[in-house]
């Protein structure tokens, strides 16, 4: 059933990257329980532009819980208290009347703070760039059934390319590793046989480049799995570990 | 000025292979030379970036995003068409065409669209070889399911998140780019305007979002893959971001746009819960291979779904549509569901919604089938509906979804505008005036990775003009009109937000140039624009300066766009004085409501030229003729 709540907010503000950040406590009144935590944030918005105020930043796109653009710490937990829940589709009918709601950036080492809760998270794409690929120029593929793929190593591969690129796996990690979003992409790529050609120096590639960026190791805490929007598994950082260990033992991949 | 389209002579089947031989090929050595803009990186921006980059141009990518990886084609559910004929189900090439062109009520470019279908396959074969997963079959071979608007089986999908796949493999192809230094990412940056020299685009300025400043940048070409106008309507399907700005701006220096009246509206969309909603969430079209869709015969019944027999339920589709039945296309599924709510026939808490509802093919396949199938969708229903769709029946209403107008392209995807090509939903040229399910992800790669590294070369050989740099006095000026045009949206100072605004316009345009519109309506919306316009120059609110993050200076420079732009929505709606497709004239129907064409008059690409600022735009026509297909009235009987 439909309801209107009150809540509490306590929300990071920050004004760029070298500033001091500081929480700010809003009022958010007469909230319908069917708003997501997004459109809760724009009525606050509404009301700071309308009282002359800065409105507080945050990077939202689709709304939809696919393009991994928005995301936050609600309560401690990035994307908030929802399992399997991205912040855009997490409602307003999860939390109770009077509630105090905390709101922080995705914090890591690795993700500098632009502005309140937007984050930079470039380093993310800078770890795909060390090999998250399978290097086919276009045209000269041959025929899409050339080469048949079990169902169930496509369905694996398909689990961890799942992924939305959102960064909660680094910000619920006590290590900040970026290991189950690396291990995501070089799990699904080493499972298709289109990308064995390249595993092993790919799999060296992006980890070194991983910990070069200043995410932290995996301490087999399980945080991000637990956290993941996406419901990535670890093993697909097992994968990731195994890939990494045959390539630096087998390979002639230095 | 004559529109001409540049169709290559010949047979349809050999068009696009004997254009290939004529087009001047850029000599390797020199792709280095050559330097090209590509704006959006959705399935054709990204798709183009990394493909020209491989070909060994110079590549500047922007998107507005962080990373290119978020572009809205990675919202896409359903899957991707190509005639491969896997299930042997009697696919071909000319199949594709025809269905595509038919789906769009004949108002597409046969050319264009045959070259399309030609492509598809390729398409697939890339998108394997770049590892996406597609779902395959127990031996190991790829999956196929049907489609709204087909009635063979040829769209590849990966989950509901086909999208998603498809554009992470073109983003990982852009970042292999990246890598090697062919492509020079520039994220969080929004492109104010084209900059010509001598008649040709050769650059833009862009905002960057982070700082503030306003950036210039030279190129040899530009390729504007910006994607549709949905949010004129403000709730739509588009990501919030979603915008006409780059393709608008364009069109007011001199890029012609085709056909703003067609918009499509989807008919599985979560329906509209209150004022404050940002967005509509669209439920893959698949759902109609399983799902039924029905009313309560009664209008105003309110007992619930369980509640009511089957011999006073009204499977409106099934009924109207006996051989497509749940699978008519878009347009067509809509105004129907419309039609029914106009009724007093909706329910739920509104009344503006149907039911889609999957007990029978539970009954019929097990739950863990159709969890297979839509186990994903049904949890995001469920998230933001708190309905749970096993056990009660979906609702749904239609939304803005898709845009088949956009800038006006000749064969080579070139606008009006020398240099400036347009690819995917910023262009206009495949969907005729509806797009089948299916169809977007397809025209998005085909544009990107196999249509412009060829003609871009054509275009380079024959430009003839010098180098130009960022210090060219074309720039600065371009430069000084978007900072005065900011400050002057800074200064106003105004009472009403940004959103407020774009919640009336979008309110207008659905009312009125919306699924159903009549010359009266429009003639109010145009007025209505114009005085919202006016307020909005005069009473606009944006808090915070623009040397720095400014997420509502951002919106306001893009709502000011929507807003001259929607009116352009409604003028091409009053142009257009038929029915076809997502345009539905109220005056123009058949006895069975369905839209009724005129082609003696109305067979034809509108594209509007930009005059100067509130003054009317110059009407052009580009003929449709079609030669290989016979115009029939659409039926899906």
């Amino acid at each position: 059933m439909t309801q209107t709540i009150n809540v509490t907010l306590k929300i990071w503000r920050q004004n760029g990257p070298k500033e001091k950040g500081r929480f700010e406590t809003f009022n958010a009144e007469n909230i319908s329980t069917d708003m997501s935590f997004l459109e809760m944030l724009d009525v606050v918005n509404e009301q700071l532009t309308r009282n002359g105020k800065i409105p507080i930043a945050f990077d939202h796109d689709c709304r939809e819980g696919i393009c991994g653009t928005c995301g936050a710490v609600i309560n401690g937990r990035p994307h908030g208290p929802e399992k399997a829940t991205t912040l855009c589709q997490l409602h307003m009918r999860k939390f109770k009347n009077g509630d105090t709601i905390a709101i922080e950036p995705f914090r890591a080492m690795a993700f500098r703070v632009i502005r309140d809760l937007v984050i930079d998270r470039s380093p993310l794409d800078e770890i795909i760039q060390a090999g998250g690929y399978i290097s086919a120029n276009t045209g000269g593929a041959p025929d899409a059934n050339a080469i048949p793929i079990p169902q169930q190593t496509a369905e694996t591969a398909m689990d961890a390319a799942a992924c939305i690129g959102c960064g909660a796996c680094v910000a619920s990690c006590p290590n900040a590793s970026a290991m189950l979003f690396t291990g995501a992409k070089i799990s699904q790529l080493a499972l298709l046989p289109q990308g064995r050609p390249e595993a092993a120096e790919r799999a060296i590639s992006m980890v070194r480049r991983m910990d070069r960026l200043g995410f932290g190791n995996c301490s087999n805490e399980r945080e991000c799995e637990a956290e993941c929007p996406k419901e990535i598994s670890i093993t697909h950082i097992a994968r990731m570990n195994r890939e990494f260990l045959k390539a630096s033992f087998f390979s002639s991949v230095k | 000025m004559q529109l001409d389209a540049k169709i290559p002579v010949g047979p349809l089947a050999e068009k696009w292979d004997n254009h290939r031989f004529n087009l001047k090929l850029v000599n390797p050595a020199n792709k280095r030379k050559y330097t090209i803009i590509v704006v959006g990186t959705g399935l054709a921006g990204g798709s183009a970036a990394a493909t020209l980059a491989e070909l060994g141009y110079n590549v500047k990518a922007f998107c507005y995003q962080d990373s290119p990886r978020r572009a809205h084609s990675i919202a896409a559910q359903g899957g991707i068409n190509a005639a491969k004929n896997y299930p042997n189900d009697g696919d071909s090439i000319r199949r594709l065409f025809y269905d595509t062109v038919k789906g769009g009520d004949f108002r597409a470019r046969e050319a264009n669209v045959y070259r399309l279908a030609q492509i598809s396959n390729n398409i697939i074969d890339q998108c394997v070889a770049q590892g996406i997963p597609f779902a395959r079959d127990y031996g190991g071979l790829l999956a196929n399911r049907s489609f709204g608007g087909a009635q063979v089986s040829r769209t590849f999908y990966a989950r509901g998140q086909t999208g998603q796949q498809l554009l992470i493999g073109a983003y990982s192809a852009l970042m292999r780019q990246v890598a090697e230094g062919k492509v020079n990412l520039l994220p969080r940056r929004e492109m104010l305007d084209l900059v010509l020299v001598d008649g040709q685009a050769r650059g833009i300025v862009a905002r960057n979002l982070v700082s503030g400043e306003i950036e210039s940048h030279a190129a040899d070409a530009v390729v504007l893959a910006t994607g549709g106008y949905g949010n004129a309507f403000f709730l739509s399907t588009n990501a919030m971001g979603s915008n006409v700005t780059a393709a608008f701006r364009a069109y007011k220096k001199g890029a012609f746009f085709a056909n703003p009246c067609f918009t499509q509206i989807h008919p599985t969309c979560i329906p509209v819960h209150g004022s404050y909603q940002s967005k509509l969430t669209l439920m893959s079209e698949s759902l109609r291979n399983d799902g039924r869709v029905w009313v309560p015969k009664k209008p105003g019944d309110s007992r619930s779904p369980e509640d009511i027999p089957e011999s006073e339920r009204d499977y409106f589709l099934e009924q109207k549509y006996p051989s497509f039945g749940n699978l008519v296309p878009r347009d067509v599924a809509s105004r129907n569901a419309k039609e029914q709510c106009d009724m007093g026939k909706g329910v739920g808490d509104t009344k503006i919604a149907v039911y889609l509802d999957f007990t029978d093919a539970i009954k019929r396949d097990g739950r863990g089938i159709i969890e297979k199938k839509y186990g994903n969708l049904f949890e995001m229903y469920d998230k933001i509906t708190a309905d749970n769709p096993y056990e009660t029946p979906m609702m749904i209403y239609p939304a803005v979804h898709y845009t088949m107008g956009g800038l006006w392209v000749d064969y080579d995807l070139m606008s009006t505008i020398p240099g400036l090509f347009v690819l995917g939903e910023a262009n206009f040229s495949d969907h005729g005036a509806n797009r089948l399910g299916a169809s977007a992800l397809m025209q998005g790669l085909a544009d990107g990775y196999f249509i412009i590294p060829y003609t871009i070369g054509g275009y380079l050989n024959e430009m003839n003009s010098g180098p130009v740099t960022a210090s060219h006095p074309e720039f600065q000026t371009a430069v000084t009109a978007v900072s005065d045009a900011t400050n002057q949206l800074l200064s106003v100072n105004g009472k009403r937000t940004v959103d407020d605004f774009h919640k009336q316009l979008g309110k207008i345009l659905w009312d009125y140039c919306g699924m159903s519109r009549n010359n009266q309506g429009l003639e109010k919306a145009r007025k209505m624009i114009r005085d919202l316009r006016n307020e909005f120059r005069e009473n606009v609110l944006i808090p915070g300066s623009d040397s720095e993050i400014n997420q509502s200076l951002e919106r306001a420079g893009r709502v000011a766009d929507f807003l001259e732009f929607g009116e352009l929505m409604v003028i091409d709606a009053l142009a257009r004085q038929e029915s076809c497709g997502g345009h539905f004239n109220e005056a123009y129907q058949t006895e069975e409501n369905e839209a009724l064409r005129d082609d003696d008059n109305y067979c034809h690409v509108a594209a509007w030229e930009f005059t100067d600022a509130d003054k009317e735009p110059l009407f052009h026509k580009e003929p449709l003729e079609f030669e290989n297909v016979h115009l029939t009235q659409r039926s899906y009987k």
